[in-house]
């Protein structure tokens, strides 16, 4: 298999399995926070119930007994207002990250990210840089009620001078959320919520240092290969690269050999290893569940046609969410992108041929 | 146009306030010092001139529905804690402010709670299974607004404040007498929203009675944090509206109050903020572990105000209430407890081709595509299992 050297495969289990520790996503999340707010006294973390209760979803837990109330504090119920004082924050010196509580509740927040969070820097020729984490729990396949599964995401990408960042794994998040609050610009930081009690044999000190020590290769603008293969390729970020790699494993089981992209970063997009990958393989499938209209899978599809043309050996095909507000618990499997229906996908890329 | 004139604040300015005797300009836009009440924790009754107390009939009758309130959210707990629904929002401790938000409308107005006021809705009249569908997780609401006139319980914080002021102004431009309650929570009025829906409404003069029940948290966020003003009701002043504070544990004081704001709405007599003193005895949602953020001390200190055993306190020392009135109001709260019960032990199919039915009034071409590829789907799959292919997902819906 070739590989360029922007396009890392994935480090594999073997090699992290000689830490003997493990850590959840939601605990990596944790730990960057921490690690960060540590390294840097300008790094503070607030929003709703992010205190003394630690998030709803302990993402922040134990940051105020550990930091103060002055470094990780709960505000008045209010998005536009949180966003609002962090660009005021930012102005003055310091590196908010904030958390909104689920994806929907981002909304009342749309205007300050889309009217101030996004254009200052581009407004006033550079001279304010507005180095904002936006932390947002997103995307469903948790049974939640309605307005707590939103995929938001192609709302942020289609907005310019954000950078949209969907870890899928607990390495990346820790690194990824590093990354995201070392960054000048504004960044919106998509957790996948099914993801947060997944594990991996980390050892978050370790990564700490490697990230401390700049070893930690760059994610930002980077995809990585998360499953090596020669016959097509899937891209997906955020909460479908596990389905994307069980449809992977499942294909492999019927001697088809799929490579799965996972971009990491949506905003900057990385070209490079997706082109790389399918110019290889010659058929790609995008894999998201957000609904499929105007979607950040579209601009994936018209990127890879438009670069990849001549080695393509059929349409680029997509698997996403229907056109329709996310579905009740009781009927959201019927919406999400499946492994059946990613391999239905894989088995109409005109094989035959 | 019905936006207030100069002559209308004027007017405004020098009305009577909800209740008060003495207006005196904008300080009579002030609510109370210590919040309305009526029948006092112990169960005595407490005069209170501006506010009369409600006949012991009335008091009875919304005696029964505060029991049902209670067994309702007893009942709803335990069908979480049995896996039959995912998620309940409970009114634990709040059920005075539930069953007077419901029963001070006339059929003609219109209720619009949130995620917590399921009480409140049932006592309106929406079947609770009706109601529950969204908890259960079948569909994002399950009854008709316009049937009762109870608008989706909402979720995103606020939203519906302004929802309500809209109806009311519609109501208003149509000729119709109608009167909009619309509920939210101490943290909500925070939001943007929450005063944006009090300025249109004064603006406007339409006839809402914003009533919120401050239960001293928001998830785990004390009061405090949300707000520094004298009272929430402090707040209506500032939006040009009479603003009134009342014991949330007390139904008699809420009836009185919040039946005197809806009546002055009808009258024509413009908005109101009305700010119900309770708390919430139990975590958020099943999903919340409230012992992070508070004692068991502070949920104690509540325990003697209980809206209900204080109602039956005062109805039972007046002889209004006996052994035998209490069993009846009890039974009937068990058989709606019971028709909860069952309803939510029966599993319930939704069938998936709904999923594009109503996005659009009518389906996009895409859509139509969509709905035939998951029929296919799963006309398929019911074949590979060796059933009748497209059972339940034929065709479509109405
Ligand atoms: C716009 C928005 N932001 C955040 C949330 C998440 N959320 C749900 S309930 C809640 C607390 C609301 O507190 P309060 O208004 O006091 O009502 P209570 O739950 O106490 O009845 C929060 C933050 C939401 N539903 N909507
Ligand atoms: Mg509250």
């Amino acid at each position: 298999m070739t590989q360029t050297t922007d396009a890392p495969v994935r480090e594999t289990t073997a090699a992290a399995s000689r830490s003997t520790s493990t850590s959840t996503f939601a605990k990596a999340l944790n730990a960057a926070l921490a690690d960060a707010m540590e390294a840097d006294a300008s790094v503070l973390m607030f929003g709703e119930d992010v205190g003394v209760l630690g998030g709803v979803f302990r993402i922040t837990d134990g940051l105020t007994a550990r930091f103060g109330e002055e470094r990780c504090f709960d505000t008045p119920l209010a998005e536009a207002g949180i966003m609002g004082m962090a660009v005021g924050m930012a102005m003055n010196g310091m590196k908010p990250v904030v958390e909104m509580q689920f994806d929907a509740f981002a909304y009342p927040a749309f205007e300050q990210v889309v009217s101030h969070v996004a254009k200052m820097a581009n407004r006033t020729r550079g001279k304010v840089r507005l180095p904002i984490v936006i932390r947002i729990p997103y995307a469903g396949g948790i049974g939640g009620v309605e307005h707590h599964c939103d995929s938001s995401e192609a709302y942020y990408a289609h907005t310019p001078g954000l950078t949209v960042l969907a870890p899928a794994t607990v390495r990346d998040a820790y690194v990824m959320l590093r990354e995201a609050i070392a960054s000048p610009d504004p960044v919106v930081f998509l957790e996948p919520k099914k993801l947060y009690w997944s594990k991996e044999d980390v050892d978050l000190a370790e990564l700490r240092r490697t990230y401390d020590e700049g070893e930690a290769p760059r994610r930002i603008g980077r995809a990585v290969v998360a499953r090596a293969g020669a016959d097509a390729t899937l891209i997906t970020y955020g909460p479908s690269v596990p389905t994307a790699l069980a449809a992977a494993a499942a294909a492999a089981e019927e001697g088809r050999s799929i490579e799965v992209i996972d971009l990491r970063s949506i905003v900057p997009f990385d070209d490079e290893t997706v082109c790389e990958s399918v110019r290889r393989t010659g058929r790609a499938v995008v894999v998201a569940e957000a609904p499929g209209f105007a979607s950040v899978a579209s601009e994936i599809v018209a990127r890879v046609q438009e670069r990849c043309f001549h080695s393509l050996a059929a349409p680029v095909l997509r698997v996403t969410g229907f056109d329709i507000p996310y579905p009740s618990p009781k009927l959201e499997h019927f919406h999400l992108p499946s492994v059946d229906r990613i391999l239905d996908a894989v088995d109409s890329l005109q094989w035959e041929d | 146009m019905s936006t207030a004139t100069n002559e209308d604040r004027g007017r405004l300015m020098g009305e009577m306030p909800i209740g008060a005797t003495e207006p005196t300009a904008d300080t009579a836009l002030l609510p109370s010092s210590t919040p309305v009440q009526l029948i006092d924790a112990d169960g005595r009754h407490v005069h209170d001139d501006r506010y009369p107390l409600p006949d012991g009939e009335s008091l009875l009758s919304a005696y029964g529905r505060l029991v049902t309130g209670r067994r309702i959210n007893d009942q709803a707990n335990a069908l979480v804690r049995q896996g039959r629904m995912a998620v309940y929002p409970s009114s634990h401790g709040q059920e005075a402010c539930q069953v007077a938000a419901a029963v001070v409308l006339d059929d003609q107005d219109w209720l619009f709670p949130t995620y917590r006021d399921t009480v409140a809705v049932i006592t309106r009249g929406v079947d609770p299974l009706e109601v529950l569908t969204l908890l259960r997780g079948d569909w994002h609401g399950g009854y008709d607004p316009y049937e009762h006139r109870v608008a989706t319980q909402a979720t995103p914080l606020a939203t519906q404040l302004l929802h309500a002021v809209g109806v009311a102004h519609a109501a208003k431009l149509r000729g119709e007498s109608t009167v909009v309650l619309a509920m939210c929570g101490d943290g909500a009025t925070s939001e943007g929203d929450f005063h944006e829906a009090l300025n249109f409404a004064a603006v406007f003069h339409v006839p809402v009675v914003f009533f919120i029940q401050n239960n001293e948290f928001a998830i785990s966020v004390p009061l405090k944090h949300q707000s520094v003003a004298p009272s929430l009701a402090h707040k209506a002043i500032g939006y040009g509206m009479p603003g009134e504070r009342v014991d949330g544990n007390d139904l008699a004081a809420l009836l009185s109050v919040l039946g005197i704001a809806v009546d002055r709405a009808r009258d024509g007599g413009g908005p109101s903020l009305i700010e119900a003193h309770t708390y919430r005895m139990q975590a958020h949602t099943n999903a919340d572990d409230a012992t992070r953020y508070r004692s068991a001390d502070d949920v104690e200190r509540w325990v003697p105000r209980d809206p209900v055993l204080r109602m039956r306190t005062y109805l039972t020392a007046l002889n209004l209430l006996d052994g035998d009135g209490e069993r009846s109001f009890s039974d009937q709260a068990d058989s709606i407890a019971a028709a909860i019960r069952n309803g939510l032990n029966l599993e319930v199919e939704v069938n998936p081709a709904e999923l594009f039915e109503y996005v659009y009034a009518e389906k996009t071409s895409q859509l139509r595509e969509q709905a035939e590829q998951l029929r296919e789907e799963l006309a398929r799959d019911a074949a590979g299992a060796g059933e009748q292919p497209g059972d339940g997902t034929e065709g479509d819906t109405p």
